[in-house]
């Protein structure tokens, strides 16, 4: 029987390149001055998906995501890429969903997707960098959870290796399935996107994209329907979706300043001046 | 960061006028979009595919390629039991590229190929390029299936091209110690065993680019006795298929040092025959070069625009006497010279690569049916423009890849001489361009029947007719008096009749044509879109000195005077 996998992914602002007008005045994200671009730790979670699904062979790789209407860019990106389809949950009922509302709607959007052997997410997002929506929709789902995964070593029909990176070290563990797992940035890069699936998917569409399409015809070549789902097609309790399923409230944003420099310890082995190279690329302090 | 979305002037080449016809061509009336759910349905349709590839392609480059670059020039391949190595990043590179699929972008989808034309496919090796010209030779060998594709019987086809898709690397083996630029030496033989009906491959092949490939195609000697051209095959040889391809060395180079040149020993390497024999060096080998040339057209446009990229960015972050160095006069001249001969290369580039792809296709279509008369003429007018402009495309684009890598250290100052700027390693991987796939002296030979015949003076005269905006009649002007000067200097050097004297005066003759086809292509351009402007001008004020210069040169030169030259 196939294995089922669904990667949880986010259409995020992209914070690495922010510009002037990237916060609104009540310290809030301004989304719209921001590039909408594929939750990076998202990618490295799909990428130990469709690993697993090359190692498995009959496997398949769903990926959910919620968002607005553009969202469903996320899904055929993934597509792009290797996974077999994935589901757009939207509708105005989850316009200011905090984790707790956002875990909430996906658990039951998951619950509708059948039987899931694996749940993938990032560890976090980079617009929120809270590393709680993995967590809650495990909890929701009653499913045990591995945190900061960085490889899938092994998996076998009723349980899962693998190794967590940790601020000290490395931990294997192993867990039962079906579990959901939240994947690191230091795991593997995505692959690139493949030529053909790209040019198989790029008209994969929801039914609101197709009917909002400036094209006055209706494409008959190479159609995919990116399935779309709103609350009516979950099953929910009204008041635990959106805005008054959110109790976080933000109070105030403040610029931080960092006066007093960080430390830290290398020792003299190339490994770590590697590693230090590759942080300060990173965060942009040099390169 | 995406080298293809980040530059506009691809985007722009890619929607020039003559696209549609090699579009149609290529596709057939889409007639493949029923089969392959990647074919495209229409002609918008096919641009957005080479758009989307493309973007794939212009993401690896600047993601995963460029970063490489560095650490694949100071590690290099090596040579393990007679076997290649690649540098860590070369792997890399390599194995993304596979895993997007984007190997054999240009063959047919029946081989799991993507169909593309040669333009888009030569805009991927401009962008590869850019990013590590060394590798960039490893992505542009799979020029070496367009031979198969083209000449090799369906059997050849169906076990070769389908690898090459899923990424087998390629290498075409010509030259040997004795046999560099003539390539009429070559020694390697091939031996038809009349029990088993197989050919094998006996002998040594030198400078053999990424030598230790997957798929190799060969050159040999397949006519006992034979000692010319017409004793020469072409043949097919699976490197995976046994040990009885040595590496023996490979060699230590100035520069593209990832991409490792290789000497050879073949011995009773079992091989298939391409095409016919005899025709090897005469035919295939011929039509494997000229595809070769565009490529190294590619390659050095991408290294002009990394050259150009990085002279702009210290200049602009350099401070020198209080302020930015790109704002003294020196500094921006040279960054707008560089900047103007890298868009006249691309121009010359695409052009020529449109050339190629609307005879190319016409060729392919003639394999299935027989062409219309109007049809026929137009295929042979563009393999005559083919045969012209390729050679002036790889002399012109490589000779301005040294300059530009050259004043872009310049620009760099004292720092560009230390190996911590890109600079360095760019000039030394741009020194290569000039000299392989036909020396620029070589490329002369092959244009200069072209200044000879008046076919770039036919071309020059259609660009001429050409409407450009009204703004640069006073520039078109100039290039009138410009195509004057050529004129005068081709008839003062045909009328010597004199062979050597031609040559003398060859190279001289086709640059000014070189030029003024470039500036015609940058007032097309200008016109068509502003951005092109400032290099129509800039170009063109460079080009009529450089004009002049040869005009006045051949005009003051008595024949006789090639004595004084000769060194005996």
């Amino acid at each position: 029987m196939s294995f089922n996998i669904v990667v949880l992914a986010k259409q995020v602002p992209d914070t690495r390149n922010v510009g002037k007008d990237a916060m609104k005045a009540d310290g809030t994200v301004n989304r719209s001055a921001l590039a909408a671009i594929y939750n990076p730790e998202d990618l490295n979670a799909l990428e130990q998906a469709l690993r697993l699904k090359s190692k498995i062979g009959d496997a398949t790789v769903q990926v959910l995501t919620m968002g607005p209407a553009r969202a469903a860019e996320i899904i055929r990106e993934s597509m792009y890429r290797g996974a077999d389809g994935g589901f757009l949950l939207s509708g105005r009922e989850f316009a200011g969903s905090d984790t707790l509302a956002t875990s909430y709607a996906l658990a039951a959007a998951i619950r509708k997707m059948g039987k899931v052997d694996l749940i993938l997410s990032g560890r976090q997002a980079i617009d929120g960098d809270t590393a709680q929506v993995g967590p809650q929709v495990a909890e929701k789902l009653g499913f045990p959870q591995i945190t900061y995964a960085e490889e899938i070593i092994d998996l076998d029909k009723d349980s899962i290796t693998v190794r967590r990176r940790l601020e000290r070290g490395v931990e294997i563990v192993r867990g039962p399935l079906p579990i959901l797992v939240t994947v690191n940035g230091s795991a593997a890069p995505c692959r690139p996107r493949h030529a053909k699936l790209t040019l198989k998917y790029k008209n994969a569409k929801t039914i609101s994209e197709q009917q909002t399409s400036s094209s006055d015809y209706t494409d008959t070549y190479h159609t995919y329907i990116i399935p779309e789902w709103g609350a009516g097609d979950i099953e929910h309790e009204p008041q635990w979706l959106g805005l008054s399923g959110s109790p976080t409230k933000v109070k105030q944003i403040e610029n931080v300043v960092f006066t007093a420099k960080e430390s830290k310890q290398l020792t003299a082995v190339d490994a770590d001046i590697e590693e230090l190279m590759k942080e300060l690329i990173a965060n942009h302090t040099i390169g | 960061m995406n080298y293809f979305n980040n530059n506009p002037a691809l985007k722009f080449q890619l929607s020039h006028p003559l696209m549609q016809k090699i579009v149609s061509l290529r596709e057939q009336n889409f007639s493949e979009k029923d089969l392959f759910d990647y074919a495209p349905k229409d002609f918008e349709d096919a641009i957005d595919n080479y758009e989307r590839v493309l973007e794939i392609v212009g993401e690896i480059a600047a993601d995963i390629i460029a970063p490489n670059a560095e650490s694949v020039d100071k590690e290099g391949p090596q040579v393990i039991n007679n076997r290649v190595k690649y540098a860590r990043g070369t792997q890399e590179n390599h194995d993304a590229l596979t895993q997007a699929g984007l190997y054999g972008m240009t063959l047919p989808r029946q081989y799991g190929g993507l169909n593309f034309p040669l333009t888009p496919y030569v805009m991927s090796g401009e962008l590869v390029s850019r990013a590590d010209a060394g590798f960039a030779n490893i992505w542009g060998l799979q020029d070496c299936a367009e031979t198969i594709a083209e000449f090799a019987d369906e059997e050849t086809k169906k076990e070769f091209l389908p690898r090459v898709c899923e990424g087998a690397t390629c290498s075409m083996d010509l030259t040997e110690p004795d046999a560099g630029s003539d390539l009429q030496a070559v020694q390697l033989k091939a031996t038809f065993n009349e029990h088993d009906g197989i050919w094998y491959l006996n002998g040594v092949k030198r400078f053999i680019t990424n030598g230790d490939a997957q798929i190799k195609l060969v050159l040999a000697r397949s006519e006992e006795g034979s000692a010319d051209a017409r004793g020469l095959s072409y043949f097919v040889a699976d490197n995976n298929f046994d040990h009885t391809i040595k590496v023996r060395r490979i060699e230590n180079k100035l520069g593209i040092k990832g991409s490792p040149t290789c000497e050879l020993v073949f011995s009773n390497t079992p091989a298939r025959l391409v095409g016919t024999r005899r025709m090897g060096l005469i035919k295939y080998v011929m039509s494997l070069m000229n595809g070769a040339r565009l490529g190294v057209g590619a390659q050095s446009v991408g290294v002009s625009q990394a050259a150009y990229e990085e002279a702009l960015a210290y200049a602009r972050d350099r401070k020198q006497f209080g302020k930015a160095i790109i704002e003294f006069p020196a500094v921006y001249e040279m960054l707008s010279i560089i900047k103007a001969k890298l868009d006249a290369s691309r121009a010359l580039l695409y052009e020529t690569a449109r050339f190629v792809d609307v005879y190319k296709a016409y060729e392919a279509l003639e394999a299935t049916r027989k062409l219309t008369p109007e049809e026929r003429s137009e295929y042979k007018e563009y393999q005559k423009l083919a045969d012209a402009f390729t050679p002036i495309l790889k002399m012109f684009s490589s000779e301005y890849a040294n300059q530009n890598a050259y004043d872009s250290i310049q620009v760099h100052g004292g720092s560009g001489f230390m190996k911590d700027y890109a600079c360095e390693r760019i000039y030394r991987d741009a020194r290569i361009l000039t000299i392989y796939e036909g020396t620029s002296q070589l490329q002369t030979v092959a244009a200069i029947r072209h200044v000879t015949t008046g076919n770039y003076l036919k071309q020059i005269r259609f660009y001429q007719q050409q409407p450009i905006s009204s703004e640069f009649s006073s520039l078109r002007k100039r290039l009138e008096s410009m195509t004057t000067l050529f004129e005068n200097a081709v008839n003062r050097v045909n009328e010597s009749k004199n062979a050597e004297y031609i040559d003398f005066q060859a190279r001289r003759l086709v640059e000014i044509a070189g030029h003024i086809i470039m500036c015609y292509l940058l007032l097309t351009d200008a016109t068509r879109n502003d951005m092109f402007k400032k290099s129509a001008e800039i170009y063109l004020k460079f080009a009529e000195v450089e004009v002049r210069k040869h005009a006045t040169f051949i005009k003051h030169f008595e024949v006789e005077q090639i004595d004084r030259y000769r060194i005996n």
